[in-house]
């Protein structure tokens, strides 16, 4: 029996071998992809379950932060020590870390940071695997200037709409309101039911928006988007801006240099009335139908734009729309959307014949672009022509407070020449001193900035203002915008609600 | 008696002294860092743990002095360290406040370890010589089959799970299939020492293949019988596999005829086959076990592959190293400290902790497949050889069902699983094989001397000498089964000859 019980015991050591390689296979082989997936709760059970790190504000406050608890998840996290109003002040920024699996704003951006997986802390999980501590996260230091996202926040008041300020020279964001708002507390709860009917409360709260046609109409976004750099709208006269830019930059133009400025412009390739623009209100820009650029941009002349943006074309228009970087998504380090004109990546659903092109040089027709986006055209203008990438965070600190990586500002475009930002700037000096935006003034601080009040028929005008301070050395950029906000009125157009809500957010960055 | 003194010159054990040392120390260190993780403090009971195993541990270890001095040093370590290692897990699935760790319960497993360790010892101390249990061949037959059948016995056996293989008695639940192995061990031994050659040599052959004579069949049909009402009566297709495989394990053993397989896993599979076109949850376990990820399985509500899949995540999580000792969601998968333990080990001491664990279990069984080499009567043999078996066989159903190298069945993780049975059953078991590693190391030429120096009845089976193999005729190898069947083994002789070294 000898023999038979040695190869019994050949069959016992395949079995055994047979298990070991079943067992490899699922814990080396097979690991990853069975980690990722999505039904796999210990992927948010690990990650609450970790020492998440702490979200930052300029001057230490913190804004996100993991507090160990007794249950499941080991961990909760916290936003703005559980204070609703001070969450939902930076709930666009922060966004939530859900049990449910759904992570938003930095929670997700930044989440290899603040999970303490990312590839550049690898020493430290090296550390953690030699001491067998736990693994923790680390700090993520925002550039966000309290003092300022405050007076945005307040500025704002009641109104659907966002706020974004930035530094020119650098990029950094100081200040990201978005409105409405919500308090991720209440979706950052432990109990996956109450998470989900929390979030999904939230995604149905869509803000009622003002209508010319006298129906109940409601934004296309709720609160949990952070309207700074997901939501889009027509930019309106803002976008004049750009038109400008390509003008003088392609067409040697100055802003001393007669254009024409009609009372009623005859789209290219049109006839009759239904091809004809005019201005806001109807009213006549200037009785000679001519007038110098600065005057045109000052008092937002529409013709005057209309012709221009014809006259620079679609090639020089949509080469500035690109030199802008609006047609690419930035990752700040949150993902932006893209913006969309006649004929490029997302304004494919409009034509670029000549009529349409006329009509986007006054930031009407399928132009859409994010507040963020208005905003760059000012640093770029600010700047001297170089826009700098926009940036959210400023630092990263292990769990040992030892800097892991710093953000070095960095040139992002050159959309036109410093000549070219020059001339841009005393227009929009004018515009302020003397035009539409006169409600942007600071005693003793020059401002620059320029108007908007876009129809989005059959909702009320949006209204904007983008702007910077002081216009010689400019330190902020500051770009509002209140979603359909205006009633196409004098009184509520861009430059009456939308820039003393700029000049307040100017005014608290200049003095912090 | 003689017996409670040390023999002269028999070996004073010291390794497996140390290895036990080294064994509880790995269980003790397991339950600090689990109590360490979870609380931040020793874990409540943990000295009464500790110190419970390792008196255990050394009782055996002296029990095993006195009556068995020449039995293998590593299998009580190698047990021991897999027990300790239980009650590490066990006392942290314990701790876990997920209400689906209520049944985890770390006295309850310290108790039943406790009391198998005892019988162990008792049985180690009581049984002096493997080959008295050949006098209980056809009572271990009816032993074991009233064990298998008693679970459908109505008022006694319950479903639960799915599975019917409990009984309750009072307070206590038993899975009588666990005893029921070690019964149908005892009873093929016997059976087949007497009878191995004529179910080897009698018979036609057929396609190359020496078949057995129809009349020789007879217990064969009765087990593939037995076999199969446990797997339609009992719903349990683990435990149907393992008598299954234990008797045709044990059938080729005995008689190097592939033949026996080859008919034993043809009836096997017909079985199987008819219970999954017939049984819808036989046909469930079969889906799970084909494509447990996809979501229409893993969501419906009878026989999901939830469970599995859990099981899988968690090893996966685990990774090369594991999570550590308490750090892992190991109590968040469905009995994970019992059927699925080996996935919650998987997920806190990760591929390395199962690998070595593996090789623990590797280890003892091959340890008992070499003294059944060793020892010298074809019943030890015989017996040692299918104890070893089944215990590697178990491993394969749980670890394999786990593992997905076969479909999911019930059965548990010897030595590791938290549950009376299979810790009774498997410590009678590891019992019998140190007893039988006893007789297969005695450094005798003649194996009953020991035995005859005692005054108790010698019970040895001279008719279990080994006969046949490679180079036999088959007129001797007749002759001495002839005397085999002929003669009962308290008359037999105590001659020994053609012993097979």
């Amino acid at each position: 029996m000898n023999t038979t019980l040695r190869r019994l015991s050949t069959v016992v050591m395949a079995m055994f071998l047979s298990l070991m390689v079943a067992t490899t296979w699922i814990q080396f082989v097979t690991a990853g992809d069975l980690n990722e997936d999505p039904r796999n709760f210990r992927n948010i059970y690990s990650e609450l379950g970790r020492d998440r790190g702490p979200i930052v504000v300029v001057g230490g406050e913190p804004i996100a932060t993991s507090e160990k608890v007794d249950d499941d998840y080991k961990y909760q996290r916290t936003y703005s020590g559980g204070n609703a109003g001070a969450a939902s002040l930076y709930a666009p920024l922060t966004g939530f870390f859900a049990v449910t699996g759904t992570y938003t704003g930095l929670e997700r951006f930044a989440n290899g940071y603040l999970g303490g997986e990312d590839d550049s802390l690898w020493l430290d999980r090296l550390q953690n695997l030699i001491t067998g501590e736990e693994a923790q996260g680390s700090s993520v230091e925002l550039t966000i200037e309290p003092k300022v996202q405050q007076a945005a926040w307040d500025a704002l008041g009641d109104y659907t709409g966002a706020a974004v300020a930035m530094d020119p020279k650098t990029g950094a964001i100081l200040a990201m309101v978005s409105k409405p708002s919500f308090d991720p507390n209440s979706i950052a709860v432990h109990d996956a039911g109450d998470a989900t009917a929390a979030y999904n409360a939230l995604l149905n709260q869509k803000p009622r928006v003002n209508a010319e046609d006298g129906k109940e109409r409601f934004s296309t976004y709720g609160p949990t988007i952070n309207r700074t750099i997901n939501a889009t709208y027509p930019p309106g006269s803002a976008f004049k801006l750009l038109t400008s830019a390509a003008a003088i930059e392609y067409n040697g133009v100055n802003p001393d240099t007669e254009v024409p400025a009609v009372d009623l412009y005859q789209l290219p390739g049109t006839t009759g009335p239904s091809g004809q623009v005019g201005n806001f209100g109807g009213e006549s820009c200037d009785p000679s139908g001519k007038m110098t650029l600065k005057r045109a941009l000052a008092i937002s002349c529409n013709t005057a734009f209309l012709d221009l943006a014809n006259e620079v074309g679609k090639d020089g228009m949509q080469r500035m729309f690109k030199d802008f970087g609006f047609n690419e998504s930035l990752d700040i380090p949150m993902s932006t959307t893209i913006g969309e004109y006649p004929g490029l990546i997302g304004g494919e659903n409009d034509s670029d014949s000549a009529d349409r092109i006329a009509v986007s040089g006054i930031g009407q027709g399928s132009v859409r672009m994010t507040p963020l986006q208005v905003a760059m055209i000012s640093a770029a203008i600010a700047n001297d022509g170089d826009l700098m990438e926009p940036y959210l965070i400023q630092s990263v600190r292990d769990s040992d407070l030892e800097l892991v990586s710093q953000t070095k500002p960095s040139r992002y475009k050159s959309p036109f020449s410093s000549s070219t930002a020059d001339a841009l700037t005393e227009m929009m000096v004018e515009v302020v001193n003397d035009g539409s935006g006169e409600g942007a003034q600071i005693p003793g601080v020059q401002v620059a900035g320029k108007t908007g009040t876009a129809e989005d028929y059959p909702r009320s005008p949006t209204l904007w203002f983008t702007s910077f301070a002081p216009a010689d050395d400019p330190q902020v950029v500051v770009a509002v915008v209140l979603e359909n906000g205006g009633q196409s009125t004098n009184e509520t157009t861009g430059g009456a609600l939308a820039a003393p809500i700029a000049r307040q957010i100017l005014q608290a960055a200049i003095s912090r | 008696m003689s017996g409670l003194q040390l023999e002269e010159k028999a070996p004073t054990r010291i390794a497996e002294a140390i290895l036990l040392l080294v064994a509880l120390a790995l269980g003790m260190g397991g339950m600090w860092m689990v109590g360490y993780a979870l609380d931040d403090a020793l874990p409540e009971g943990f000295w009464t743990y500790s110190i419970v195993l390792a008196a255990l541990a050394f009782t055996t270890h002296i029990v095993l002095r006195l009556r068995a001095p020449y039995a293998d040093q590593v299998i009580l370590p190698a047990v021991v360290l897999l027990n300790s290692v239980s009650m590490a897990m066990v006392l942290r699935l314990d701790m876990s406040p997920a209400t689906m760790m209520v049944g985890a319960n770390a006295p309850r497993h310290i108790m039943w370890s406790s009391i198998g360790i005892l019988l162990a010892c008792v049985i180690i101390f009581v049984i002096r010589d493997h080959r008295s249990l050949r006098r209980l061949t056809y009572t271990a037959m009816v032993v074991g089959v009233v064990l298998v059948v008693l679970p459908l016995v109505p008022g006694l056996g319950k479903e639960i799970n799915g599975a019917q293989i409990w009984i309750f008695i009072g307070p206590f639940s038993l899975q009588p299939a666990e005893f029921a192995k070690i019964a149908f061990a005892v009873f093929f031994a016997g059976y087949l020492v007497a009878n191995r050659d004529t179910l080897a040599l009698a018979g036609k052959k057929f396609l190359g293949l020496q078949l057995p004579r129809l009349r020789d069949l007879g217990p064969i049909l009765i087990v593939w019988a037995v076999s199969l009402a446990v797997l339609i009566g009992e719903k349990d297709l683990g435990t149907s596999l393992l008598f299954f495989g234990l008797f045709v394990g044990m059938l080729y053993l005995a008689t190097d005829r592939v033949g026996w397989i080859v008919i034993g896993l043809t009836m096997f599979a017909g079985g199987a086959l008819v219970a999954w076109s017939f049984f819808a949850h036989v046909q469930a376990r079969v889906d799970v076990w084909l494509d447990p990820l996809n979501p229409d399985l893993y969501e419906r509500q009878f026989g999901s592959s939830y469970q599995i899949v859990q099981g899988m995540f968690g090893m996966a999580h685990g990774g090369m190293f594991g999570a550590g000792w308490g750090e892992g969601y190991s109590d968040r998968v469905p009995f994970a400290f019992s059927d699925f333990i080996y996935a919650a080990l998987g997920e806190e001491l990760g591929l390395t902790g199962l690998l070595a664990l593996l090789l623990v279990y590797l280890v003892i069984v091959q340890r008992g497949l070499r003294h059944a080499v060793g020892v010298r009567d074809g019943f030890g043999k015989l017996l040692a050889g299918g104890l070893a078996f089944v215990m590697a066989l178990q491993l394969f159903v749980v670890v394999g069902g786990i593992t997905r190298i076969i479909p999911l069945t019930g059965l548990t993780l010897p030595f590791m699983a938290q549950g009376g049975s299979s810790l009774l059953a498997n410590w009678i078991v590891i019992a019998l094989m140190l007893r039988i590693s006893d007789a297969a190391r005695r450094p005798s030429a003649l194996p009953t001397r020991g035995a005859l120096a005692d005054p108790a009845p010698a019970l040895v089976g001279g008719d279990a000498i080994a006969v046949g193999g490679p180079g036999v005729g088959p007129v001797q190898a007749g002759t001495e089964a002839g005397v085999g069947r002929g003669a009962t083994p308290d008359d037999a002789t105590q001659i020994v000859r053609g012993v097979e070294r």
